[in-house]
């Protein structure tokens, strides 16, 4: 039998990585809501991101909010690259190669990786204080992403609903036609969701190198994680995919405990499948 | 001089033509309908008109400029604003972020609060469901919130596609009423109805409309007078 | 006779021939990226069953990875024949098979849904094989215990011509499903499904049942390629036969040659394993990444610029070249 104070560390665990996980979850479904494209190399971007950061403070030595910033500034532009480059041309093109173009870049970036970084893992160290309470460790390693992720997703819920290009992209994602209508360039919709899909990964890349050091195949770690959560959260439904995140990361929390880490992934993963039948609109989706 | 001006244009979907040859012309201040069977081809002409698809052949001119095949992105901010087929308001987004939406353009934005009232004067039940979801309304409602929300752009033409499809009967006559309220604010209105006779009472002139082209124009009066009009689609 | 079907006699009389060929120094390897051309191009025309009717599986490595693991398994725990072993392994597989494709198609998932469904039956299939690493040998792998000698009942053999001619015969069966299928009449109703739902339906078609009738042979097929496989490389690694990688390579070779066509499925599996290879042996050991990078880069550009495959942008360009001088004419 394990001790419930472990049981209750690994939920508080889940919780931490769960604001982590909404931030990455987030992401993909706000481009998969207004693109209609699954960028299966989302968490790939994410990957080039930890190693952007990993580089300018490692190796130039920047402050590492500093290098943060450039990440996210990074990833923006890699997100609107990526649009511009590889979705662009195939937004006509049966969803199939859709998947398939985005999962060649997968490839590409995981590869490319290895070429330039190797396969070495790399971590940033920090130098950051643990606090316990109650029997229970709370490293600010773990706090300090969580409270950013957060605040980072308060701050997407403003962006989304009280500026104008924020409402613009919601609506593109519920009728693309009648937008075009109101005089928004679908375009111009779809490189500025680009450009905060890509922010999120600079961010969420970030947050994660407190945590996790980076390698070329780290995008498989997370990667099909994000794309369940956005599934059972509904695809496009960023309050679904919120409550998805938390539920997963405590699910992998504490079975990751309980079992092994795999295990933790194995049942995550079967209760995704099991959910799908269950409720296929998503967790939040009214029955019919 | 007219303010929009349709010569010889040809439209459609694929291998399919939609529109053979169509000429038409709105002046500024008009209120024009176009009427004719299921499939003539009506909505495609707004669509072309609004930039939704690109004419094949032909001109299409408003307000002195040469608009077409141009996206219809770029048509809104000349001023043509389009109430689309089955409505097409945003389900998910407010009504008052639904409004925002109609003042998307940065034209409009500046003039925001201004219209914003307007279109609350002019659909007060709008104003009470200011902070409801768009979808929850009634099929009145959105359509008074479709009209509500191109009115936001200050458009110099509005363009209604089928504006009482699917209204129940009471419904029908009200958003008639709600149009008539916007032709008198000075709007210039070109729309399309299957309710020939409500439609007629509405306009100074109409088109006929069959298989992809005009057969008929006329004063609204005049048109109704015609005998196969009246049989085909006043009922009388 | 028509010239394509001599054509493709004459191709298939070749293919027979291959051993036999004076290849020299290089036989040993051109018979090995032969076999690997034949088994992949039989997995990849078992995944575009189910592919050309919409179903787009990118789980398909659990599939082979569930053929491969459950036969080397029984093989060095309990020296069961993979013969036996392989029937066992197949009818595992068509059980999850059913298990996946049952609620799928009663609760009508269907497009990206699927598609991501069918990725997270591959990640628990390979996470499952990591996590029981006592007897799977976890994400290193497991080897196949060696018979010692050639051996018929072990599946076991030193000449690598065994092997062709099994994977050659392996890819002739895959073929002939392929076109049974694609004849039989099934096809009208199963493209109807593809096409639209409800109008399959109100024709009287048993749509749970062509769904799930069509995943389980794409998935029982696909199971008997992972066998075969297995014994060919004598070796199995959860990251080469199970999760996401594989799955993608699969549908990769199937889109690019094209999914509609009888041959698609080999042309696109032909085209990326020697774009592979020759990338391999160009940079070798010296610039690691690189080849798999260009691979990548490639894969995009062919899927931007080609969109209905090889074959499709082939026909496509002949209907073009053939209907141009006739508009000419006219």
């Amino acid at each position: 039998m394990i001790e419930p104070i472990f049981l209750a560390e690994a939920a508080i665990n889940g919780i931490m990585l769960g604001g982590i996980l909404a931030l990455l979850a987030l992401g993909l479904n706000l481009i998969f809501g207004v693109i209609d494209i699954v960028w299966i190399a989302y968490v790939d971007l994410v990957m080039v991101c930890m190693y952007v950061l990993y580089f300018v403070v490692q190796v130039y030595g920047w402050p590492f909010w500093l290098g943060a910033l450039a990440a996210m500034a990074f990833g923006a532009a890699l997100g609107v690259g990526v649009h511009l480059l590889i979705i662009t041309p195939i937004l006509g093109s049966a969803p199939v190669n859709q998947l398939l173009a985005t999962g060649g870049l997968l490839f590409f970036l995981q590869s490319f990786a290895t070429f330039l970084w190797t396969t070495d893992h790399k971590s940033v160290r920090l130098a950051l204080p643990s606090w316990e309470i109650g029997g229970i460790f709370l490293p600010a390693t773990r706090l300090i992403p969580f409270a950013i992720s957060i605040l980072a997703l308060a701050g997407l819920y403003v962006f989304l609903t009280r500026t104008y290009v924020g409402t613009a992209i919601r609506a593109v994602s519920q009728d693309r036609e009648a937008m075009a209508l109101m005089g928004a360039s679908p375009q111009r919709i779809y490189i500025v969701t680009s450009a905060v899909g890509g922010l999120m990964a600079g961010l969420a890349g970030a947050l994660l190198l407190f945590q996790y050091s980076v390698h070329p195949f780290f995008g498989g770690q997370f990667g099909p994680l994000t794309f369940m959560i956005c599934v059972l959260g509904g695809l496009g439904n960023m309050v679904g995919a919120f409550v998805a995140s938390f539920v997963m990361s405590e699910i992998i929390s504490i079975a990751g405990v309980v079992w092994s880490t795999e295990m933790g992934y194995v049942i995550a993963f079967v209760v995704f499948i099991v959910m799908i039948f269950a409720r296929p609109g998503g967790i939040l989706a009214r029955r019919q | 001089m007219s303010l929009l001006e349709l010569r010889g244009v040809t439209a459609g979907y694929g291998q399919f033509t939609a529109l053979w040859d169509v000429s038409l012309s709105v002046a500024a201040g008009e209120a024009v309908a176009v009427v004719g069977p299921n499939g003539a081809g009506k909505t495609t002409l707004l669509r072309v008109i609004s930039g939704l698809i690109a004419p094949r052949a032909g001109g299409l001119a408003f307000d002195g400029a040469a608009l077409g095949g141009k996206p219809a992105y770029e048509i809104v901010a000349h001023g043509v604003a389009h109430v689309p087929e089955g409505r097409r308001i945003f389900p998910v987004l407010t009504v008052s972020d639904n409004l925002k939406m109609g003042a998307y353009l940065p034209a409009a934005r500046r003039r925001f609060a201004e219209s914003l009232e307007r279109v609350y004067a002019l659909f007060p039940v709008l104003a009470e469901r200011r902070a409801q979801r768009a979808g929850s309304l009634s099929g009145g409602e959105q359509q008074m919130l479709a009209i509500g929300r191109a009115l936001m752009s200050r458009p110099k033409l509005i363009l209604l596609d089928e504006p009482s499809m699917g209204l129940a009967p009471v419904m029908v006559l009200r958003v008639f009423d709600l149009i008539r309220r916007i032709r008198e604010e000075g709007y210039t209105i070109l729309v399309v109805e299957q309710n020939v006779r409500q439609v007629l009472k509405l306009v100074d002139r109409a088109y006929l409309l069959e298989v992809g082209r005009i057969k008929m124009e006329g004063r609204a009066a005049e048109l109704g007078e015609q005998d196969f009009v009246r049989k085909a689609y006043v009922g009388l | 006779m028509t010239p394509g079907r001599a054509l493709g006699l004459a191709l298939a009389a070749l293919l027979a021939a291959g051993p036999f060929l004076p290849l020299g120094g290089m036989k040993e390897y051109g018979l090995h990226v032969m076999v690997q051309i034949f088994i992949w191009s039989f997995i990849g025309g078992a995944w575009s069953l189910m592919g050309r009717f919409r179903l787009v599986s990118l789980g398909h490595g659990a599939f082979l990875g569930l053929g491969a693991y459950a036969t080397t398994l029984l093989w060095n725990s309990w020296g069961l024949t993979p013969w036996l072993g392989g029937v066992l392994a197949v009818l595992l597989t068509a059980v999850v098979a059913v298990i996946v494709a049952y609620p799928c198609s009663r609760f009508q998932v269907v497009g990206h849904y699927f598609a991501l469904v069918t990725l997270a039956v591959g990640e628990v299939v390979r996470l499952l094989i990591i996590a029981e690493r006592n007897w799977t040998g976890g994400s290193l792998g497991v080897s196949l215990r060696p018979a010692g000698r050639d051996s018929l009942v072990a599946m076991q053999f030193a000449d690598k011509r065994v092997f062709y001619y099994a994977a050659f015969v392996l890819w002739l069966l895959g073929l002939w499903v392929w076109a049974r299928v694609d004849r039989s009449m099934a096809r009208s109703a199963m493209e109807a499904i593809g096409e639209d739902e409800t109008a399959a339906a109100s024709v009287g078609i048993h749509i749970t049942r062509f769904k799930i009738g069509i995943t389980v042979l794409s998935a029982s097929l696909t199971a008997v390629g992972g066998v075969a496989y297995a014994q060919y490389i004598s070796y199995v690694n959860p990251d080469t036969l199970a999760g996401i990688g594989v799955s993608l390579r699969i549908v990769f070779a199937v889109v690019l040659g094209g999914m509609y066509s009888l041959l698609g499925a080999t042309v696109g599996t032909a085209l990326t394993i020697a774009l592979g290879e020759y990338l391999r042996i160009v940079f070798g050991l010296r610039f690691i990444g690189m080849a798999e990078t260009i691979y990548g880069l490639l894969l995009i550009v062919f899927i931007i610029f080609l969109p209905s495959g090889i074959y499709g942008s082939l026909r496509d360009l002949v209907q073009r070249l053939r209907s141009a001088p006739a508009r000419a004419e006219a």
